[in-house]
C-alpha cells in the first residue's frame, strides 16, 4: 500500500446557475495573456451541447484518453511510440478553430472616428492577426441552447439513446438543460503526463496537482491530444502547453482556488482524499463500468487507524490526515456515495467529482386532458394544442427518475460509462434527501414514504440532514478544507530562500541591476 | 584569398562549434522557457502536413547520411566500391534532398501567405528558413553537378573535418574545391552557429528519452519521509536552487 493524498474537488450540479463567474475569475488571474486568450482553464458548458472545444467528448475525433489493448491500457492518440512518430505533425491535434478565434473590438474607433452621418462602430478584431474578422464562435456560444440543432443535437452523449428518447429530449415543452462547469480533473492516471515526450508534465506528490513545467515543455503538443477532457491548451505565442494549476499558489497559502472562491452558486467543494497509489494501474484497466466503483474503492477511510498509521509512515503530514477527515470531498464521494467522475470510461481516474443534477430529472411529463382548462381561457389563448403537464408529484417516488425529462441513459453516458444503475443510485439519494427535508419543513409528505425512500437508498434521517447541510447551508470553511502547506517547509519547497536574499524578490531569481561600480 | 579561405574553413568552423556548444548549454540551462519547437500546427494544421513531413524526414536522412560519411569514411568508400550501391545511395540521397527542398518551400509559402502564421513569425524565422533553403539548393546542385559526392565526401571532406577535430587543420583539399561546395560547407557551419539563437535549438532537445521513461511521473518537492523525521540533518533536505 502506497498511501498518498490528493486535493480533490466536488461540483454539485444542482446548484450551478451557469453564471460563468468561475471562468472569469480564472481568466483574470491566469489566462489574460497573449497566446492564452482562447484558453478557459475553467469553462462552463450547457448540456446537452457540444461543449468547448466542439464535441470534445467524441474521442473518435480527438483520440484522447486511454483504451484497453492486448497489452494493458494504452493512450489512444499518443504515447509510445505515437508521441514520437507523430512529432512532426500530430494528426489528432485540434486547431484553434475547434475552440474559437479570440477577438476584441476596436473600441478606440468609437471615440476617434471623424464626424460622419453614421454612428461609429467598434469592429471585431482577431487577437491573433490583429485583422478585422467575422466572429463565428465564442467559448460559450452554446449557452442555454439545448434546443438548437447545431449544439444540443450534436452532443456526443446522445449516442446510446433510442431515437424516441432523443426526440423526447428536444420537444420544446419538455426541454431541459443543465450546466457542466469543467476544470482539469487532476487525474490519478493522467493521460497528459503519460503522453509528454519531454517529461514536462508531472503530478505533484504532496497534493496530486498536475502541472506542466514551462521550462521543460518543448511544444511537442501531445498532451493536447492525450487529455480526453481537452484541459491542456497550447499557447500559440510561447510555444508551450498550459493547463489549470488548481491555483496552487493560493492553496499553499490556505486560500481556495479562484474559481471555487468566487462561485456564485456555491457548488464547489474542495478537500483531501487519501488513496492507495499501488492500485492505479489495475483500476484504470478495469472493465468499463467497473472503473468508477474500483476508483471509489481506492479511496481510503481517513478514520481507519490502519490507514492513518500507514499514511503517516508514508510521509503524509498529520495536518493532511486531519484535513482528510474533515474533507467535504470525502463525504460526498465516499461516505454518502453521491458523486461521480465525468466520463470514467476515459480511464484517467479523474479526481473531480460531480453530484449529478436532479432538477431536470425530477419533473416528468404526463399526458393530461387540458380541455376544461382551455374552456376557461381567453379566446386568444384558448387554443393550446398540447396536453402535456409537468408532473412534479412525488407519490411515485423513484418512478419519476426513470421517466425523467432527461433520460437516465444520458446522465449515465456522462457520469458512469453508460451504466444507468450507478447514476440512478445517486439520483435516488438526492430525491430521498429532498423528500426528507420536505417532510421536516412542510410536512405534506407521508412519513412512511420518506422512511421507505431513505431505507431504499441506505440513508438515515441524520445523514440526510448532513447532506442537506453541506449542500445548502455550508459555510466557506465547510466547503473548502485546505490542508496546511506547512509554510515552515513550504517556503523552501522549491528552493532555499536564503540563496536569493537581496535579489528582486517574488518571481525573479536574477539579481537587481547594478548601476555603476 | 588565402586569408578568407583560412577564416571560412578554419576559424569559422571553430567559432561555430564553440558558439553552438556554449550557446546551447546556456540557453538550455538558463533560458529553458525559450527552448521550444514553436509548433504552429495549432493555428494551421492541413498545409503544414505537406511541408513539415517531407522537410523533416528529408533532413533527417540527409543529415545522418552526411554524418555517416564523416564518421565512417572507410566503410562508406567500401560500400561505394560497387557501382550499383553507389548509384542507389546517390539517388536516395538526392531524393531526400529534393524532399527537403519541397517541404521547405511549402513551409515558406505557408508562412508568408497564412495571416495567422505570419502573426507568429519572427525575422529570425525568415532568416533561418532562407539559410536552410540556400543550403538545400546548394546541396541539390552539388548532387547533380558534382556526381558521386558520397565517395568524394568520404575521401576529401571527411579527412578535412577530422583534421579540424584533431585541432590540426589540413585545408589543402578544401581550398581547391569549387565555390558551390565551399558555400555548402560554410552554410553548414553557419547553421550550426545559428542554433542557439533561433528555433533550430529544438532538434537538440529531441525527446528520445521518452522511450525509456515510465508513463507516469510524480515529483515530490522534498523527500517526504526524511523531512518529517526530526533526526534528519538539515543539509539532507536542504532544497536545491536550480
Ligand atoms: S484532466 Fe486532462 S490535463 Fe487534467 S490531469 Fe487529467 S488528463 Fe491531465
Ligand atoms: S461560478 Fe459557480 S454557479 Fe456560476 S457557473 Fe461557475 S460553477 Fe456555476
Amino acid at each position: 500500500m502506497d498511501i498518498r493524498s490528493q486535493i480533490s474537488m466536488v461540483f454539485h450540479l444542482d446548484k450551478c446557475i451557469g453564471c460563468h463567474t468561475c471562468s472569469i475569475a480564472c481568466k483574470n488571474i491566469w489566462t489574460d495573456r497573449k497566446g492564452a486568450e482562447y484558453m478557459w482553464w475553467n469553462n462552463v458548458e450547457t448540456k446537452p451541447g457540444t461543449g468547448y472545444p466542439g464535441k470534445w467528448e467524441n474521442q473518435d475525433i480527438y483520440k484522447g484518453g486511454w483504451e484497453v489493448t492486448d497489452d494493458g491500457i494504452q493512450l489512444k492518440g499518443a504515447g509510445k511510440p505515437k508521441s514520437l512518430t507523430n512529432i512532426f505533425h500530430n494528426p489528432h491535434m485540434p486547431v484553434i478553430d475547434d475552440y474559437y478565434e479570440p477577438f476584441t473590438y476596436k473600441y478606440l474607433d468609437l471615440i476617434e472616428s471623424p464626424a460622419g452621418d453614421d454612428q461609429p462602430t467598434a469592429r471585431p478584431i482577431s487577437m491573433i492577426t490583429g485583422e478585422p474578422m467575422d466572429i463565428k464562435m465564442g467559448p460559450n456560444w452554446d449557452d442555454d441552447l439545448s434546443g438548437s440543432p447545431d449544439y444540443a443535437r450534436n452532443d456526443p452523449n446522445l449516442e446510446k439513446l433510442s431515437p424516441a428518447e432523443k426526440e423526447a429530449m428536444f420537444q420544446l415543452e419538455r426541454m431541459a438543460f443543465f450546466y457542466l462547469p469543467r476544470i482539469c480533473n487532476h487525474c490519478l492516471n493522467p493521460a497528459c503526463v503519460a503522453s509528454c515526450p519531454s517529461g514536462a508534465i508531472y503530478k505533484r506528490g504532496e497534493d496530486g496537482i498536475v502541472l506542466i513545467n514551462q521550462e521543460v515543455c518543448r511544444g511537442w503538443r501531445m498532451c493536447v491530444t492525450a487529455c480526453p477532457y481537452k484541459k491542456t491548451y497550447y499557447n500559440w505565442s510561447t510555444g508551450k502547453s498550459e493547463k489549470c494549476i488548481l491555483c496552487y499558489p493560493r492553496l499553499e497559502a490556505g486560500e481556495a482556488p479562484a474559481c471555487m472562491h468566487s462561485c456564485v452558486g456555491r457548488i464547489r467543494y474542495l478537500g483531501v482524499l487519501l488513496y492507495d497509489a499501488d492500485q492505479i494501474e489495475s483500476v484504470a484497466s478495469a472493465p468499463e463500468t467497473d472503473v468508477v466503483n474500483r476508483q471509489l474503492d481506492m479511496i481510503l477511510d481517513p478514520f481507519d487507524p490502519d490507514v492513518i498509521a500507514s499514511a503517516k509512515s508514508n510521509g503524509v503530514a498529520d495536518s493532511t490526515i486531519d484535513a482528510a477527515q474533515k474533507s467535504p470531498a470525502y463525504k460526498f464521494v465516499k461516505e454518502w456515495n453521491l458523486a461521480l467522475p465525468l466520463h470514467p470510461e476515459f480511464r484517467t481516474l479523474p479526481m473531480l467529482f460531480y453530484v449529478p443534477p436532479l432538477l431536470p430529472v425530477m419533473a416528468s411529463v404526463t399526458k393530461v386532458d387540458n380541455k376544461e382548462q382551455s374552456e376557461k381561457m381567453h379566446p386568444v389563448g384558448k387554443y393550446w394544442p398540447d396536453s402535456w403537464l409537468y408532473d412534479t408529484s412525488t407519490e411515485e417516488l423513484f418512478g419519476t427518475i426513470d421517466e425523467a425529462r432527461f433520460p437516465l441513459q444520458y446522465m449515465a453516458n456522462l457520469f458512469s460509462a453508460g451504466d444507468t444503475a450507478q447514476v440512478g443510485d445517486r439520483l435516488k439519494k438526492l430525491m430521498a434527501v429532498r423528500l426528507h427535508r420536505r417532510q421536516v419543513t412542510v410536512g405534506d409528505v407521508s412519513e412512511k414514504m420518506v422512511k421507505s425512500a431513505l431505507d431504499d437508498t441506505g440513508l438515515t434521517p441524520q445523514s440526510a440532514d448532513d447532506i442537506y447541510y453541506l449542500t445548502s447551508l455550508a459555510h466557506f470553511n465547510d466547503r473548502f478544507v485546505i490542508p496546511a502547506a506547512h509554510r515552515e517547509q513550504a517556503i523552501e519547497m522549491m528552493e532555499f530562500a536564503g540563496d536569493v536574499k537581496g535579489s528582486t524578490g517574488f518571481g525573479f531569481k536574477t539579481g537587481t541591476a547594478k548601476r555603476g561600480a | 584569398m588565402n586569408a578568407l579561405n583560412t577564416f571560412l574553413f578554419v576559424a569559422f568552423p571553430y567559432v561555430a562549434v564553440i558558439v553552438f556548444v556554449f550557446g546551447v548549454a546556456y540557453r538550455y540551462r538558463r533560458r529553458g522557457f525559450t527552448v521550444s519547437s514553436l509548433s504552429s500546427q495549432f493555428l494551421e494544421g492541413k498545409t503544414l502536413f505537406w511541408g513539415t513531413i517531407p522537410f523533416h524526414i528529408g533532413i533527417l536522412v540527409v543529415f545522418f547520411g552526411h554524418l555517416t560519411a564523416f564518421l565512417l569514411p572507410r566503410a562508406t568508400l567500401a560500400w561505394n566500391s560497387i557501382p550499383v550501391r553507389l548509384i542507389v545511395l546517390e539517388v536516395t540521397a538526392f531524393t531526400f534532398g529534393l524532399s527537403v527542398l519541397v517541404g521547405l518551400t511549402a513551409l515558406m509559402v505557408r508562412r508568408v501567405t497564412n495571416p495567422r502564421i505570419r502573426a507568429v513569425t519572427t525575422k529570425m524565422d525568415i532568416a533561418i528558413e532562407l539559410l536552410l533553403l540556400a543550403q538545400v539548393v546548394l546541396g541539390c546542385w552539388i548532387a547533380l553537378g558534382f556526381r558521386w559526392g558520397a565517395s568524394w565526401f568520404a575521401a576529401d571532406l571527411s579527412p578535412y573535418l577530422w583534421s579540424l577535430v584533431k585541432l590540426a587543420p589540413e585545408t589543402g583539399a578544401v581550398f581547391a574545391l569549387p565555390w558551390v561546395i565551399k558555400a555548402h560547407i560554410v552554410g553548414a557551419f553557419a547553421i550550426l552557429f545559428m542554433v542557439p539563437f533561433s528555433r533550430l535549438i529544438h532538434f537538440v532537445v529531441a525527446p528520445l528519452h521518452y522511450i525509456v521513461r515510465p508513463y507516469q511521473q510524480v515529483i515530490w518537492n522534498w523527500d517526504r519521509k526524511s523531512i518529517r523525521n526530526p533526526n534528519t540533518p538539515w543539509s539532507k533536505t536542504r532544497p536545491n536552487n536550480s
